[in-house]
Formats: C-alpha cells, structure tokens, sequence
C-alpha cells in the first residue's frame, strides 16, 4: 500500500507538488496524468525515495520512505525513470541480475537465477539476454530495464513516463506488459502517462494532476469527461467510447 | 646461475624479481583506477591523469620532501595519500557543481585543477633549487626499483583486491545515483568509497616509482570496449592487461637506448598517446 500524507515539494516559492492525501492500493494500474509540470512525475519521485520532500510523508507498506533504510524499500518498491534507460555496456542478463542486487548484495542464488529467467521470459527477452545494451534498439534497451524491474520482484513497480521515445508497436507493448504486471503477478503499478487515451484504455484508476494538486481520482469513465478534462488539459475536447472505455478526441480542436 | 653464481642471484633478488614485481602491481594499480574512476565518474576519459590525483599527489610529495626530509618513506607516504585524497575530493566537489557534465568538460576540469597543483609543486621545487630532482620524481622509473625499496607497493596490492570485492557495487553507482538507491545502495557512499581507494592506490604508486601516465586512461577504455562495462569481470582482465603493458614499456625503456635507461614514462606517454587517438577516433559519436 502507498499512502501519501500532506506532501508538499517546494524550489523557492514555487510550490510544485501538494498533495494531501492518496492511498493506492491493491493490485492493478493506477495512472498519474497532467499537462507538463503538473506534478506527477515529482510525486513519483518522491514516493520512490529518489527526491526528498519539502514536508510531508509517503508511507509504503508502512515504512516511511524518507527514513527507512534503502535496501529494505529496495524489496518493497521499485522505480524506474526514463532518464536512467541507459546505453552501457552490460548484456541484458547482467542489467536484469542488478535487479536482484538488493537480495542478494551481489551473489545470487538458485532463487534469484530463477526469478531473473522469469524475468526474461515475462519481456519475451530471452534470446537477447547476451546482447549488449549499447547495441540494442531503444524499445529492447527499455525493455531490458523494465525486465530488471520485474527481476526486483516488489509488490510497488512505479513507473515514469515509460512510453517516451517508443514507437507504437513497442508503447501498445509496453503497455500490454504493464497491464500483466498488475493482472498477472498481482503488482500495484502506478504509471505517469503522458498520452491520457492510453490511460483511459489501460489503467484501472486514473489520478488526474495540475498545478501540483490531485483534480480528479477515479476510473477512467468518472475521470474522462469532459468538464474534467477542461479542468486538467485546459482544452475544450470531444470525447467517444471505444470499448467501453472514454476515447478524447484531443487533436479535433 | 644454477650453479651457485652467487652474484648472478643477487642480482635477480635484489633487482630484477624486485622490479618485476613492482611494475606488474604498479600497472595493474593504475589500469584498475582509471578503470574504476570512469566508471563511478560515468565519464570515459576520467582517470587519475585526468581528476588532478596524480597531480595532488605529486604535491603531497614535494612538500613531504620539502618540509619533512628525515621522515621515513611510509610518513611521506601517508602525506602523499592524504593530498591525493583531498585533490580527489576537490574534484568531485566541483564535479558536483559542473551545470554542464559534458563528456570533455569533465576531464578538462580535471587537467585544470591538475594544472594548479603541478604549478603549486613546480614553485616549491623552484624556490628550493630541486627542479630537476621533480622531474624525476614525477616520471615514472623503475630503475631505482630494488629489494627494500619496492615493499609499499604491496599496499596497493590489498587495495586492488578490496577494489575488486566492491565491483558489483561500483558498476551499479556507475549507473547512476537513481539506478543505485532504487536498488537500495548508498551512492554517495560508493563513490567516496571507490573514489578513496583509487586515489590512495594511485598516490603509492607516485611515491615509489613517480607518475606512470595514459595508461589508467588507454587500458580501460580497450578492455571495456570488448568486454564490457561490468566490473566484476572486466576488472581482472584490465589488472592484467596493465601490468603486462607496463612490462612492455619497462622493456622497452631498456632496450631503446641500450645500455641506457629511459623512464617508461617516457615510453607510455608516446604509447598510450598514439592509442588513445585511435581510440578517440574510433569510438567518435558513441563515447559515453
């Protein structure tokens, strides 16, 4: 369970994340969309120890992570920014097997050879486990990362803006994995999204962000109409159905 | 020899096994540092040449023999471990501090600060008449390496080791501060860690046989380029390929001049820097 309590991230006098409070819990996909510099991605961050807050707590399983120490929520969440999909040169099996790094300090066992072949097969990466990073496409490279996140194996995956700089066979992948993850293997993802269709489509619960507050949490269908979307996008927008879920027709203007 | 040449056993252990040694730990310390510099630096071109460590402790090394001539060598030791250190640290503070982390801004940063301290010795050693005394001090010679002479050297074998029992921790610093607490690693730490180590390594190495350069930077760069950047297996190979490219040199600044002796400094430097532009060519547009 993460459970936000009156976080508040401030620089100088700009406020840029306020967020009394959020508790998400459970397995399934919940999706943080805004416009730019809504504050989603700062209380991502943040709720994965990767940026202290001005006050406030998150709490994940109960441990608050600003104090906890680091390698017990290592087993208990796990984050990963699209800044840190990077071209070293390490072959996809090495990069996964650092996923089991905060188990196993580095000398893995039966278990964690395991999991991290689980891993592997999950992101259907089995035959590029040898291949090397610097010499793979950026959809595989993401891919590869994402698997070491599967390797940690924690019950919150947290996720920011994973979709930047794919294609959209690669992004309706990506997507179709992060789905498995909650449906699956029973993991409570939260997602940053840029595109709010894909949002709308996949995710379970959609927490909609601006000006650093919480405007609108629910599912996508009480979430996208839209007064709400004026609210968040500022954009006055059609939307139809598709499947049952809310499709916004943003770029008929 | 085998007969009982008791000269000719001397002089193999009072001279040539001696001199062995220390090359094949001197050029395994200084691959294993640049090695590990790059990669908790996360920056291809950072080594000891290039973070003013060596620098640093050169100046550590003028003032001891400046300011306190009688000390015995391990307290000259200690003063040149502890400017290496501190120039390190100034390093990685104004590392800290760079807005723009370019792949060639960092290590020029590094040459700068470099710049400073070997200006901060060439003064000293000016004012006190030792100028040329510097010039041997700061290229490295194995000439001198004999039986008694040499032992200090074991130290940076044991720091070599303790580098190694932390390589799977400093692969994952190197992939940056995010990547390592997400995993539950104190990054800070790490690098101080890694960064300590190297240094002191380094500054060892000034002090018994002077400045050994470029191949903390060349030796790294080829091995990673075709093994890897996972520490854990590309750290002994560059620990080898070090020392073996120091025996080459030391070889070399044998045979050049025979029955002369030029310092493999000499020889590294024209080495090392012919392969270091090939490598800067090859690798133009995909470094990092």
């Amino acid at each position: 369970m993460i459970d936000v309590r009156s976080l508040v991230k401030r620089y100088g006098d700009t406020t840029v994340l306020d967020c009394p409070e959020l508790t998400i819990d459970g397995a399934g996909v919940t999706a943080l969309v805004g416009a730019n510099g809504a504050g989603k991605s700062t209380l991502l961050t943040i709720a994965g120890r990767l940026l202290e807050p001005t006050s406030g707590t998150v709490l994940i399983d109960g441990h608050d992570v600003s104090t906890a120490p680091s390698r017990q929520l290592a087993a208990r969440v796990a984050i990963l920014r699209q800044e840190n999909v990077l071209a070293v040169r390490l072959t996809v099996r090495e990069l996964v097997e650092f996923g089991r790094f905060p188990y196993s300090q580095g000398r893995l066992t039966d278990e964690d050879h395991h999991l991290v072949d689980r891993a592997l097969m999950t992101l259907d990466l089995h035959e590029f486990a040898p291949r090397r990073l610097d010499e793979l496409s950026g959809g595989q490279r993401q891919r590869a990362f994402i698997a070491a996140v599967v390797a940690q194996d924690t019950d919150h995956v947290l996720l920011d803006e994973p979709l930047n700089n794919l294609d959209l066979r690669h992004a309706a992948q990506s997507m179709a994995m992060i789905r498995r993850l909650a449906d699956d293997f029973g993991k409570t993802v939260v997602v940053v999204l840029h595109d709010i269709n894909v949002a709308a489509h996949h995710a379970d619960r959609i927490v909609a962000m601006r000006d650093g507050r919480i405007v609108a949490d629910g599912t996508p269908n009480e979430v996208v109409v839209a007064s709400t979307m004026r609210d968040v996008f500022g954009l006055d927008v059609e939307i139809t159905e598709h499947r049952g879920r809310p499709v916004v027709l943003h770029f008929v203007a | 020899m085998l007969r009982g040449d008791d000269l000719a056993l001397d002089l193999l252990t009072t001279s040539r096994i001696p001199r062995t040694i220390a090359i094949i730990l001197a050029g395994s310390a200084m691959a294993v540092a640049g090695l590990t510099m790059q990669t908790l630096t996360r920056n291809r071109f950072v080594a000891p040449d290039t973070a003013g460590t060596l620098d640093a402790a050169t100046l550590g090394l003028v003032l001891g023999a400046l300011y306190v001539p009688s000390a015995p060598i391990y307290l000259r030791m200690v003063i040149t471990v502890l400017f290496a250190l501190a120039g390190t640290g100034l390093f990685l503070v104004l590392l800290q501090r760079l807005q723009f982390r370019d792949i060639v801004v960092v290590p020029l940063m590094g040459l700068m600060l470099g710049a400073v301290f070997n200006a901060a010795s060439v003064f000293l050693a000016y004012r006190a008449g030792l100028l040329q005394t510097l010039v041997t001090w700061i290229s490295g010679d194995f000439s001198g390496t004999l039986r008694g002479r040499y032992e200090l050297l074991y130290i940076v074998a044991a720091l070599t080791i303790l580098t190694y029992w932390f390589a799977e921790r400093f692969t994952i610093a190197g992939m940056g501060r995010e990547f390592a607490v997400n995993l539950g690693l104190d990054h800070s730490r790490t690098v101080l860690i890694g960064m300590g180590l190297v240094a002191s390594s380094s500054a060892v190495v000034v002090v018994v046989v002077g400045e050994i350069p470029l191949l903390g930077l060349v030796v790294p760069n080829i091995v990673t380029l075709a093994f890897g950047d996972r520490l854990r297996r590309v750290l002994p190979i560059a620990a080898i390929s070090g020392a073996i490219l120091l025996l080459l040199a030391d070889i070399g600044s044998r045979t050049v001049r025979h029955p002369y002796e030029i310092p493999v400094g000499v020889i590294l430097g024209v080495v090392g820097g012919c392969a270091f532009l090939g490598l800067l060519l090859r690798t133009r547009g995909r470094v990092g």
